[in-house]
């Protein structure tokens, strides 16, 4: 009866917080697209095709790049052009990338200038792979990888993190608690392209332990599981370490905070162990504050590492996202933006019913705290 | 030169400006002395395995639950060391409730955490003299010895303790149930979840909790001040415990629950075994329930003995003080009686009777060294130059009795 109630509540929370995060994602796609907008002088889509268009005298490539324009609703004055461009982005028309393409794994038949198959000499029709450059194909193709490497990175990070920040807070001054502050510190000062290219350095072109870029090596005798998990060995470490000393603090923080509580001298006055105190009724209570981290992996474990993957040349989606950047592939960098933003609205809202289940305190009532 | 002299004048007044503050150096080496001393402290504290003959001692009368010998607990902080008890002793006799008044920051709560061991660590320690407790199968432990891990034998099953806010005082992520099945299942393995229950839930109906089925699977926040408090109150007499600390068990409530919460400690004084140790800055209360009271004034006792004699025939100007203040003896008075001053910080406490600069009977003799505690009759005794007198007077009047019946 009551379980049922609390889904009723649940579902109803879930609805009116998805129609909130409708109205943010509208303020974001007015930003994204308002920002590409108001860039001075010629818009992306000319700029791309500019020498091209000044090569060609045909008229043909004047013809596509209106075409093109079109379609992001450049042509139109900003408003009415961003309402064809939302509309679009409703239909599931992202628009496609100037630099990517990757294959769809379908394949078109050959046919010649009369329209009859192609065979080889088997009779068999000839194929030719269909390639796409749609945002959407290229995100959902390149992500892969990139939520691999984070979700590996994120469990070691938690799994490291939390243990260690608690050491430290309830060993508070010992020697645990210095090299943790002493490594935390160290881990949120140091930028990730300097760790990163140091890693590299000593590890895989001085002492040559690791490969240094990809994903695979064909020279390697290793199985392709093995080989792959030996690539991502440093950049695995980077993204941990660098992640890893915030958490540490996080959570020392926390516990610290929740072992000065009421509630725990309540549990030693009962006469629980030490262990017990800590692991049972402090931990649960740190475990509160760590839920709203939750709202931040979301988008970390989908969105890529923009600059670890560079710098070790993964081919996911944070290096693509880069590239696009540094090239002026605008249709990619727009809609890479907004792919993040839905995931960062996810996230937020996972944090809070997250919230609900850890702590009895918070009541579902919909609409914003 | 003249700009010199200017300056020179500048550095000097940012001199004795300074003078008033702690400098850096002075609590690095106050530090630094400080966590020799915590470290030496916590090194016994924390050892395992101890033989029980380390620990174990003799009560001066086994009739106490409780004797306090000359307790002193301080905190070392990094501005210096907080004698919050300063010399403390008073016994606990079995079956008796005994009062402890004073106000805020004398050292009452310390006093208790420190029979508990759980003062804040590290910093707070039993820094000297003895806590002897006479446990229920007659050995008796010196406290400040016991090593922290065999305190936990002690703590919740031998004394429980009721803490001044019933509202953060229970863990908000777990059910009422869930925390008062607990402390059963700690003290009494072998016990199935299902008597676990139902003892929990009659412990709820022994503090007077209506509808206890409901409340056992409800979560603290889901209570009121009163209800929590009660909780506590079954928490802290589920183990059927020798001694009961309530320190200052209705300060947080409002005035009608504070009067529902006394008198259900009222009646808990028939039902239970042990003793109560009543914490209060209510010398009103004390008065109806108490029968020892102990009056506290910036860490030491100023005065003590029974309630009759507290209430009856206060000896120090600051207990004279403390009992105009309580509301229903001043009906006369328009305005309620406050002691003029407050609590003097108990860092470096100087060498002259504490109440000194707020006492309205001080006179000459005070300006000396803190007064010395003076037996008015065997129950009745008090710090102050005033009773000195009186105790003179006493044993002369005896002296003339004897004399007189000769
Ligand atoms: N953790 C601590 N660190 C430093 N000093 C402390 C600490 N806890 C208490 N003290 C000091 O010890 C002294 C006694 O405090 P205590 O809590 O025993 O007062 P109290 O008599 O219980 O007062 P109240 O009526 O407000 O509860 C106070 O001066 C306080 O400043
Ligand atoms: S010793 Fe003197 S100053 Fe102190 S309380 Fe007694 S009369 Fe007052
Ligand atoms: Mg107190």
């Amino acid at each position: 009866m009551r379980l049922g109630l609390i889904i009723v509540k649940m579902i109803k929370y879930i609805v009116k917080r998805l129609a909130l995060s409708v109205l943010i994602l509208f303020g974001v796609s007015i930003i994204i697209y308002g920002l590409v907008r108001i860039k001075p002088g010629l818009d992306f889509v000319q700029a791309k095709y500019y020498a091209q268009m000044q090569l060609d005298n045909t008229g043909q490539v004047a013809l596509m790049v209106e075409k093109q324009r079109e379609i992001y609703g450049l042509t139109s004055p900003i408003l009415e052009g961003y309402l064809v461009w939302a509309g679009n982005i409703l239909q599931g028309e992202w628009g496609d990338s100037f630099i990517f393409s990757v294959m769809t794994g379908e394949v078109e038949l050959l046919v010649d200038a009369e329209g009859n198959p192609v065979l080889d000499s088997e009779g068999n029709q000839l194929t030719k792979p269909i390639s796409s450059s749609n945002v959407l194909d290229i995100i959902a193709s390149k992500s892969t990888i990139s939520f691999v490497i984070a979700l590996i990175a994120t469990i070691l990070q938690f799994g490291i993190a939390i243990p260690l920040g608690i050491t430290s807070a309830t060993k508070q001054y010992g020697v645990v608690d210095y090299s943790v502050t002493v490594l935390a510190m160290m881990g949120i000062s140091l930028p990730s392209f300097f760790f990163g290219a140091l890693l590299l350095r000593v590890f895989s072109i001085q002492l040559g332990w690791f490969p240094y870029a990809g994903l695979t090596d064909p020279n390697s005798n290793l199985p392709v599981l093995l080989d792959n998990i030996h690539h991502l060995v440093l950049p695995i470490t980077v993204l941990v370490i660098l992640s890893i000393g915030g958490l540490m603090r996080y959570t020392r923080t926390n516990m610290l905070e929740v072992l000065n509580a009421d509630y725990i001298r309540t549990a030693r006055a009962k006469g629980l162990s030490e262990h017990k105190v800590i692991y049972k009724h402090a931990f649960r209570n740190t475990l509160i504050p760590l839920v709203t981290i939750l709202a931040g992996i979301l988008p970390g474990l989908f969105g890529g590492a923009m600059i670890t993957e560079t710098i070790f040349s993964i081919d996911g989606i944070g290096k693509a996202a880069y590239k696009a950047v540094t090239m002026g592939d605008i249709p990619f960098v727009m809609a890479y933006n907004l792919f993040l933003s839905v995931l960062t609205v996810i996230g937020t809202l996972l944090s809070d019913l997250m919230y609900a289940v850890v702590d009895p305190r918070v009541k579902l009532t919909g609409g914003s705290k | 030169m003249k700009l010199f002299d200017n300056l020179q004048k500048k550095i000097d007044k940012k001199k004795s400006i300074q003078k008033h503050y702690i400098s850096k150096e002075q609590i690095k080496q106050t530090a630094k002395e400080n966590s020799r001393i915590i470290k030496e402290l916590e090194k016994q504290n924390n050892r395992k395995n101890v033989p029980e003959e380390e620990y174990l001692t003799k009560m001066r009368d086994s009739n106490n639950v409780v004797e306090f010998d000359d307790l002193h607990a301080y905190f070392f902080t990094d501005a210096g060391i907080v004698k919050a008890v300063d010399g403390v002793s008073f016994d606990i006799p079995k079956k008796s409730i005994v009062g402890v008044v004073g106000e805020s920051g004398c050292g009452k709560s310390v006093t208790s955490l420190a029979l508990m061991k759980l003062m804040q660590k590290p910093q707070g320690q039993i820094f000297s003299g003895e806590i002897r407790y006479n446990a229920k199968d007659g050995k008796a432990y010196n406290i400040s010895k016991v090593p922290r891990e065999d305190m936990n034998k002690i703590r919740g099953k031998e004394m429980s303790m009721i803490f001044q806010e019933p509202m953060t005082s229970l863990n908000p992520v777990f059910r009422i149930g869930d925390q008062l099945d607990e402390i059963l299942f700690l003290h009494f393995p072998g016990i199935t979840p299902e008597e676990a229950k139902e003892k929990s839930i009659t412990m709820l109906k022994t503090v007077g909790m209506a509808m206890p089925e409901s409340v056992y699977s409800r979560y603290p926040h889901e209570l009121s001040g009163g209800m929590r408090q009660r909780v506590m109150i079954a928490m802290a007499l589920s183990c059927d415990p020798n001694l009961i600390i309530a320190d200052e068990p209705t300060t947080a409530l409002d005035v009608t629950i504070q009067a529902q919460i006394l008198d259900l400690l009222r009646s808990i004084k028939n039902d239970i075994n042990g003793s109560i140790m009543l914490i209060t800055h209510d010398l009103g209360v004390i008065a109806e329930m108490a029968d020892y009271v102990v009056v506290m004034y910036a860490g030491r006792i100023i005065e003590k003995g029974t309630a009759r004699e507290i209430y009856k025939n206060p000896q120090h100007p600051y207990t004279v003080g403390l009992q105009k203040s309580i509301p229903a003896l001043n009906l006369n008075d328009e305005k309620l009686y406050t002691i003029p001053g407050t609590v003097p910080n108990p860092i470096n406490m100087p060498n002259y009777c504490y109440f000194r600069d707020r006492c309205n009977k001080r006179f000459g003799k005070c300006d000396g060294e803190y007064p010395a505690t003076i037996q008015i009759s065997p129950t009745h005794s008090v710090a102050c130059y005033l009773a000195e007198e009186i105790a003179a007077e006493l044993a002369k009047s005896k002296d003339g009795e004897k004399n007189a019946k000769k």
